[in-house]
């Protein structure tokens, strides 16, 4: 034990005063940033008592919003988790002309501001652009519709997979791929048999991160959407219109919801990024 | 089965790893590609196996013409350097992913495949090791495994990659002789790639020495060890030491040192090229050699001791080595810092701007 406290006495920068004030300033700015917001949320949620509550989580329009949510949620997970292993695979697996570029433009959706995204996608499909008078003669309304919350969603989420595979494949390199192929594996059973175990974990991760940011996406949505109750309204955006109609309490509960996804996606987060850690730690034990 | 490349060439951008090269290589044979990094060694590897494809020419596999054939159809065993075990898998399932990767029809069934696991993982002496997974084993275990996963589908052509070169030297010896062994028991046609020439000399019916794309000799290891065919394979086949010669009263001079003519060599400069085994030493120059040398540290290496030295009185661009039997070092007293005479029994003579090494032997001229 002596021999313990002596060697942390060495260490750079552990002078108990800087540590213990470092430390608790964090815990109180945890405390006021993240944990009061999100119990609050829950107080005004259920300020007007718990029958309150559940009859306004029941009202129409907050159950179509929740299952506009997760319909946008269920179409933009499989588009990108498709997307981005497809893309993760290109670029870590081929060398072609610009596939550096590739790798910076993954990152527009990221560095872009959802609402420029959401502007964007309004003017070329909607009904004046160039895309959308085309498809207005053809009878198509993409925007102000599902099909546009979807189509800002995915652009908005597209980058989660993929920047969550390519380091690890990059990493893994192709020797393994390699090797199947020699012993005769087939494209499909190279993929179903090496590549996706290889990757599952990280797969899993990018799923958790998209489906998060899916759900809770509100300004690219909010440009696209048209805002029209009961039919083109999410979540977050059911929460702004409950609120702006004085009904507090009901927008909390609807909020609500929302935190619960989020504290259900981080115990998922958790627990994959520790057993992602621990097939990491089963590599690097050569 | 016979393996035959003719005039395979590779370009990586502006890289010439292959200058078109041929070679053929007789059933049941086993050759080691032997050269420095970057000499294409591992290339030509990945091309037999179709890992790459080849800029021109073309490679058959008996009488069958594999240049355009899929790595998938050209059933080659291949061992990686790294093993390339699939981690996520037990040792049994690496070795039956060969196996259960069989179209239907050709698939033997669950219980042939558990049986075939069985044998393989018996003939790699690690049967006990069925449910591990790959992280759980050694190096030296790794690289059986990885064999024993190239042999299930009874490849005709093996091919390695470096296969012992991240093992220790003790385990390395050992895989060595026990893959020679299996070699000759299995009778299938071996190419490994290594820059060990030890190992390439140990283990090889023919060695291919390579360096820059292209092949400089292919020999047998006692052949190629005693009639290298040009400056590089000797440089990289053994220790050689080097002494450059003008001629001058008839004999070959650098400085204060001296070496007589041998016989029926015309007078002309060049660079002698002596293996540090080809002397005798003695604390005075002999009639037919006057090379003095300083020793710099005297070192035991096995069965023999290694001096390494430096001219006095004259230029080597580097330093002598020049290995003594255990017994004759225990009969005289040496200590650094002290003046030898060394003087060669047998080398090779480069003339100047040549690559064709001329055998020289002076004890003939003695006796």
């Amino acid at each position: 034990m002596s021999k313990q406290k002596h060697a942390s006495q060495l260490r750079v920068g552990d002078s108990p005063w800087v540590k213990w004030s470092l430390i608790g300033l964090t815990l109180i700015l945890t405390m006021l940033l993240l944990v009061v917001p999100l119990i609050s949320i829950f107080q005004q949620a259920f300020a007007l008592g718990v029958s309150h509550y559940f009859s306004s989580l029941i009202e129409a329009d907050t159950l179509h919003a929740v299952g506009l949510t997760l319909l946008v949620a269920a179409l933009t997970v499989p588009i990108n988790l498709v997307f981005g292993v497809m893309l993760a695979w290109s670029v870590t697996r081929f060398e072609f002309p610009g596939r550096k570029v590739l790798m910076t433009l993954l990152d527009i959706p990221f560095a872009m501001s959802p609402v420029v995204a959401g502007l964007l996608y309004l003017l070329l499909y909607g009904n004046n652009g160039w895309i959308g008078a085309m498809l207005y003669d053809a009878d198509i309304q993409l925007m102000f519709a599902w099909p546009g919350i979807v189509m800002v969603t995915v652009f908005v989420t597209c980058p989660f997979v993929a920047r969550e595979l390519i380091p690890l494949m990059q990493q893994q390199g192709r020797e393994d791929e390699e090797a199947a192929v020699i012993l005769g594996a087939s494209g499909w059973q190279l993929f179903r048999r090496v590549t996706l175990p290889n990757i599952k974990w990280a797969l899993i991760y990018g799923v958790i991160l998209t489906n998060a940011r899916a759900v809770g996406e509100f300004g690219a949505v909010s440009v696209v959407s048209g805002n029209i109750r009961g039919e083109t309204n999410t979540l977050p955006l059911h929460v702004q219109l409950q609120y702006e109609d004085y009904q507090a309490a009901a927008a909390f509960a609807s909020a609500s919801l929302l935190a619960i996804i989020a504290l259900i996606t981080l115990l998922f987060k958790a627990f994959v990024e520790w057993r992602q850690e621990r097939s990491l730690n089963i590599d690097t034990d050569k | 089965m016979s393996i035959l490349i003719e005039n395979i060439s590779k370009q990586f951008g502006n890289f010439q790893a292959l200058s078109p090269l041929s070679l053929s290589i007789d059933e049941g044979e086993m050759i080691g590609l032997l050269g420095p990094s970057g000499s294409g060694k591992t290339t030509l590897l990945r091309i037999i196996a179709g890992l790459e494809g080849a800029d021109s020419g073309r490679i058959q596999f008996a009488d069958r013409d594999v240049t355009n054939l899929h790595v998938r159809d050209r059933r080659v065993g291949f061992v990686f350097q790294n093993y390339a075990l699939f981690r996520h898998m037990t040792v049994a399932d690496n070795v039956a992913f060969g196996l259960e990767v069989l179209p239907k029809q050709q698939r033997p069934n669950k219980s042939d495949i558990q049986q075939r696991v069985k044998h393989l993982l018996e003939m790699v002496q690690l049967g006990h090791l069925a449910n591990r997974y790959p992280s759980q084993l050694s190096g030296g275990q790794k690289q059986r495994i990885a064999l024993a996963r190239a042999l299930a589908t009874k490849p005709e052509v093996l091919l390695l990659d470096e296969p012992f070169g991240a093992l220790d030297a003790k385990v390395r010896k050992e895989l060595r002789r026990w893959l020679r062994g299996l070699h000759d028991e299995l009778g299938f046609t071996s190419v490994f790639v290594t820059h060990d020439q030890e190992e390439a000399l140990e283990l090889s019916d023919r060695v291919v020495v390579m360096s820059n794309g292209h092949i400089e000799q292919i020999d047998a290891p006692g052949a190629l060890y005693s009639t290298p065919n040009s400056r590089f394979v000797f440089d990289f086949l053994g220790n050689a030491n080097v002494f450059d010669a003008t001629v001058s009263n008839n004999q070959w001079q650098n400085g204060d040192a001296s070496l007589t003519l041998p016989e029926g060599l015309s007078p002309q400069d060049g660079q002698v090229y002596i293996r540090s085994h080809e002397f005798t030493i003695g604390t005075e120059a002999s009639a037919q050699a006057n090379l003095p040398l300083r020793i710099l540290a005297i070192n035991p290496i096995g069965a023999e001791v290694r001096f390494e030295l430096e001219p006095v009185g004259w230029q080597s661009q580097e330093v002598w080595e020049i290995d003594l039997t255990h017994k004759y070092c225990d009969q005289q007293s040496f200590e650094k810092g002290q003046i030898l005479y060394a003087t060669p029994k047998h080398g090779y003579f480069f003339a100047q701007d040549t690559q064709q090494p001329r055998q020289i032997n002076w004890s003939l001229k003695l006796c």
